[in-house]
């Protein structure tokens, strides 16, 4: 960091910092700007999803609102520039103005002329002005194919166990020693390490399971210093946590209550997953089976599956060379809508009108992502769709109105 | 109708809809209205008791809904307060957005009332502060700012309803709003000065009791109301800006889920949920939603107003086939009721006992001979003597006096169809395998169908139920005992006492009494609605089938006497479309324009130009598709001939 420093001070036109999630890129900048009490804009390029946003809040927090409402309504970069220059001349900087720009990776699919010239920002405004880019991917995938400047990079490793220990420790709860919460994050650490680097997921974590930690302590069965029998306590309980919380299954607040309530009873709190149970009208059961057929059979097989006289024949007959692997290895392929209702009709043992509540279902189950449509949006005549859900929910789907599904899949014959 | 929920109903016949011009609408009504002297009463008739089924099945659906949006409340309120505490734990946890993840089923159609209703709650109890979000409204990353305006527009309307003072202050920060790009950061000064003066300006409140007094930061609710269709890409964005904001604005989000909730692990990745802290509600399905809507407002002889056996099984059937959509059920029923008083003029005597008894006395001649030619009715004078037939069809006064008598009797039957038909379904469910239906409504349309105790369905389940244990015979008698103690007929009483006695006595004797079926009552024809096709064909649109009826006899819709032919042959005057459909008709798979533009008649640039057009119109209407091999080629979709 005291390296960090000297560079920020030297006034190069650009620097570039990359390094993984949560390894401290912002906060450091974040803190270092403050300490140094240098002028700066932090901007999230998530956040600005026009470019005249970003410009605008660069503008912001150099010059006040005022210079921002200078701006025209669809603000190009040269209108940014123009009042820059103008803005500045006014007030000339006397130190160094930092523009910060965090997840700069999306600044890769903005405009092919934005980039670049942020590098060079510092000599078209003619500023002493520095952008430092924060990214989670590194340089070589940012470089565009016309040539830009060169920025300073600079590289932030991953923290390694001890000085994630540190950081960890450092937010420890105020009615407990130090040592105390360090040793637990010690513990939190050994279950943990192994699947999580993530500082923040560990921070979550550590919070949440804290209170499980102290239990036996305010019980009065241990003291503080026997970290032996803590551990032996505490472990089973983190590796339940590492299967729910960590994949965001339960949420935090629900695991803070399965704590309090202490219910011993295993799936008395039933993930997101879990619930994968889904009602759906009849026919669009029946649509979406067959949708489900017509992505995953090829459209010579439909004869033989659909038609009443359709002789013997083998799969081996009309098996080409290239089809031997599984279409459910390769995935859902697109079909027409005509080839769903074909297959619609002679699916649905009963007669069905084509009645526009039909084809509505088909949208509606497209609004529901159960299928996907892969023809454009424009595109009226003989739209294409994708079936979008697994081999397991079809099956339980199929089941509840008495379809056997694999009998007509072309895999399971 | 909004386009993008799709289980979109197609109301060809949308009476909400003329609601409109209510001055006209009685108009309207009587326009065209079989029997036009009563139809004024008709009309007040029926917009009476339609009022009254709607408001009963709105205070019904708050009912069905309470349990969830308390509970929904309550989060928004524990979230809120859970903000201003400042112990340890919620401090590590500051940086989660509260999520409530509310399943709601697929009939997304019915979703908007719930959500009206969540939000009017929120307004009115935790905060002023929600804004809903429709999936339509944000198609692309780029329209990503149009959620906070809408938020803020909810907002400024929020604002102006409070004091003037304020108003100026708002007023003078919007047109900063305006000159500027909506983003989050505007909208957090935005709600900081708005706390801020509401803070200021109850200073005395604050200092003694911050919680008392409700949360100080009321949080801000966005309703995402459809999570499926947004586009996840934006949502990821839209959440991960907003997790930036949420030490300074305290937001919270309600996803409307339709399917399951592991459409969040799908739509969205983890570093994305892991912002979120979700928990779940889980709402009534739309199938139990639609027993108790039957239960209350079908099975009851509250409405005098009936649906047959077949009007029934159609409505059921395009809620349970196609969309789950209550909302389309009932305004299934509403169409029902509106077509039943518009094309029945004897419906004036459908409403309570005492008025229909007014009514009779008040009909004239024609009414009465209406009566005379009802089918019911011709059945019962059969079965009079001969004298009694002659009064019956001749003497109008001494049929005023009987149909009073068979009004009476009609309103006896449903008092006393309905608990009985409770009893024998709390008989029957629990049977194995569900002889008589595992729902009271399949129940109900055995018994408007036929005779129920001839099926042998019935028979089975009698059998059945001689053969159950004891005490489970007891438990069920003692419950059908319970729904009958309520009935005050005689009958009824008599059944009871009946029931304690002997299960299979009581069977035979009384389902034969009281659940015949409507038909063989005198003067169903008042009360119940029978055209199941009227009501088929307004609800089930079928585009393709009236396509196909216009295009052979345009005389149908145009209504141009000229246009009427005999079967199979086109008219000259005949719309060009309607030619070139015949012909093509005529013609095999493939069509070449040469021999088919011969059969049109002298080729002259006029006709020629006419004859390309109507094939256009063709192509686009779907039934010709032009190959790709020939330019003067085109090829029939459709199979079968004239």
């Amino acid at each position: 960091i005291k390296h960090f420093q000297t560079t920020i001070t030297c006034n190069y036109p650009s620097i570039f910092i990359y390094g993984h999630r949560a390894s401290g890129k912002s906060h450091v900048m974040h803190v270092l700007l403050k300490e140094l009490e240098l002028p700066h804009a932090t901007v999230s390029c998530v956040e600005c999803v026009s470019v005249a946003l970003l410009f605008e809040q660069v503008l912001l927090s150099f010059f006040g609102c005022d210079a921002a409402s200078l701006l025209p309504r669809s603000a190009s970069l040269s209108d940014f520039v123009r009042i820059y220059r103008q803005q500045c001349s006014q007030s000339p900087a006397k130190q160094t103005r930092y523009i910060v720009m965090e997840k700069a990776e999306l600044l890769r699919d903005t405009d092919a002329n934005l980039l670049p010239a942020l590098l060079r920002l510092q000599e078209l405004v003619e500023d002493n002005v520095t952008i430092i880019l924060l990214s989670e991917i590194v340089w070589d995938k940012f470089r565009p194919n016309t040539g830009c400047f060169e920025p300073l990079l600079l590289h932030f490793p991953d923290y390694s166990k001890g000085e994630l220990h540190t950081i960890l420790s450092q937010d420890r709860h105020p009615s407990y020693s130090d040592e105390f919460y360090s040793s637990y994050i010690n513990i939190l650490l050994g279950v943990f390490y192994s699947v999580c680097r993530d500082l923040r997921e560990l921070r979550h974590l550590a919070a949440l399971n804290f209170s499980k930690f102290c239990e036996p302590l305010e019980e009065g069965k241990v003291k503080e210093t026997d970290t032996h029998k803590l551990w032996r306590n505490i472990e089973p309980h983190l590796k339940k946590a590492m299967q729910t919380v960590y994949l965001r299954e339960v949420s935090s607040v629900q695991w803070e209550q399965m704590q309090q309530t202490e219910e011993k009873e295993n799936g008395a709190l039933r993930g997101l997953s879990a619930h994968t149970h889904v009602e759906l009208p009849y026919y669009s059961k029946f649509l979406l089976i067959a949708a489900y057929l017509a992505s995953y059979n090829p459209a010579r097989t439909d004869k033989r599956f659909f038609l009443k006289h359709h002789g013997k024949i083998r799969k081996t007959n009309f098996l080409k060379k290239n089809e031997k692997t599984s279409n459910h290895l390769l995935g859902p392929k697109p079909f027409p809508l005509d080839r769903l209702l074909a297959i619609f009709y002679s699916v649905v043992d009963s007669r069905v009108a084509p009645t526009a509540s039909i084809f509505s279902q088909i949208s509606s189950l497209v609004t529901l992502q159960l299928l996907t449509q892969v023809s454009h949006d424009d595109q009226l005549d003989a739209p294409k769709y994708k079936c979008a859900v697994s081999m397991d929910f079809i099956c339980a789907i199929s089941r509840t109105v008495n379809f056997e599904i694999v009998k007509y899949l072309y895999d399971f014959l | 109708m909004s386009t993008s929920s799709v289980s979109k109903g197609c109301f060809v016949f949308k009476p909400s809809a003329k609601k409109k011009k209510t001055l006209s609408l009685a108009d309207h009504f009587i326009h065209g209205c079989e029997g036009a002297e009563n139809s004024e009463k008709r009309f007040k008739l029926c917009q009476d008791l339609w009022d009254q089924i709607k408001t009963d099945t709105e205070v019904l659906q708050d009912e069905l809904n309470r349990n969830i949006l308390d509970s929904l409340l309550d989060f928004t309120r524990k979230c809120s307060s859970t903000r201003q505490h400042s112990d340890w734990a919620s401090q590590m946890r500051a940086s989660e957005i509260p999520t409530a993840a509310l399943v709601l089923g697929v009939n997304v159609p019915d979703h908007d009332m719930t959500f009206q209703s969540l939000s009017d709650l929120l307004q009115q109890s935790v905060t002023p502060y929600v804004a809903s979000v429709q999936a339509k409204d944000l198609i692309t990353i780029f329209c990503h700012v149009h959620p906070l305006q809408v938020l803020e527009r909810l907002m400024g309307t929020v604002v102006t309803v409070d004091d003037e003072e304020e108003e100026e202050a708002e007023q003078t920060s919007a047109q900063h709003h305006k000159s500027v790009h909506c983003s989050l950061s505007t909208l957090c000064d935005w709600y900081n000065t708005k706390t801020k003066k509401s803070n200021t300006g109850t200073p005395g409140k604050k200092r003694s009791s911050p919680v008392r007094d409700g949360p100080q930061q009321p949080p801000v609710v966005i309703i995402f109301k459809d999570l499926e269709a947004f586009n996840p890409r934006v949502l990821q964005d839209f959440i991960l800006i907003c997790s930036r904001y949420i030490e300074r604005l305290p937001l919270m989000f309600i996803f409307g889920i339709a399917t399951s909730p592991s459409t969040i692990q799908h739509l969205l990745p983890h570093s994305v949920s892991s912002l979120l802290c979700i928990e779940l509600f889980q709402s009534l399905s739309c199938t139990q939603h639609l027993a108790t809507v039957i239960d209350k407002l079908i099975l009851t002889k509250q409405f005098p107003f009936k649906l047959n056996g077949k009007v029934m099984q159609v409505l059921i059937s395009i809620f349970l086939y196609h969309d789950f959509s209550v909302r389309k059920f009932i305004k299934g029923i509403q169409l029902a009721l509106l077509e039943h008083f518009h094309s029945q003029p004897l419906s004036v005597l459908c409403c309570k006992k005492k008025e229909a008894l007014l009514n009779v006395m008040q009909l004239d001649h024609l009414d009465l001979e209406r009566i005379r030619h009802l089918l019911s009715f011709k059945r019962y004078v059969e079965k009079q003597e001969p004298r009694e037939q002659v009064d019956l069809l001749t003497d109008d006064t001494h049929l005023k006096e009987v149909c009073q008598k068979l009004i009476k009797d009609l309103h006896k039957y449903h008092k006393n169809y309905y608990p009985i038909l409770r009893c024998l379904h709390t008989l029957t469910s629990s049977l194995p395998r569900y002889p008589l239906g595992k729902q009271i409504r399949e129940l109900h349309l055995i018994c408007l169908e036929k005779n129920v105790w001839e099926s042998e369905d019935y028979q089975s389940a009698m059998k059945l139920l001689k053969m159950l244990a004891k005490d489970e015979l007891i438990a069920l008698l003692q419950r059908c005992a319970e729904i009958l103690q309520p009935a005050k007929s005689k009958k009824i009483k008599s059944a009871l006492v009946q029931l304690e006695d002997m299960l299979t006595k009581f069977k035979q004797l009384d389902s034969k009494y009281h659940l015949s079926p409507p038909e063989s009552q005198v003067l169903n024809e008042v009360c119940y609605y029978t055209s199941s096709a009227t009501v088929r064909r307004h609800l089930n649109a079928t585009p393709r089938t009236s396509i196909q009826a216009a295009l052979n006899s345009p005389f149908y819709y145009l209504q141009n006497d000229r246009l009427k032919t005999e079967d199979g042959t086109v008219s000259n005057a005949a719309p060009d479309i309607c030619i070139v459909y015949k012909l093509h008709l005529e013609c095999g798979r493939l069509i070449t324009f040469t021999t088919d533009s011969d059969n049109f008649g002298k080729v002259d640039e006029v006709k020629h130009a006419r004859f390309i057009r109507a094939v256009s119109e063709l192509e686009f209407l779907g039934f010709i598709k032009s190959t790709k091999q020939k330019t003067d080629h085109v090829a029939r979709l459709t199979w079968g001939g004239c």
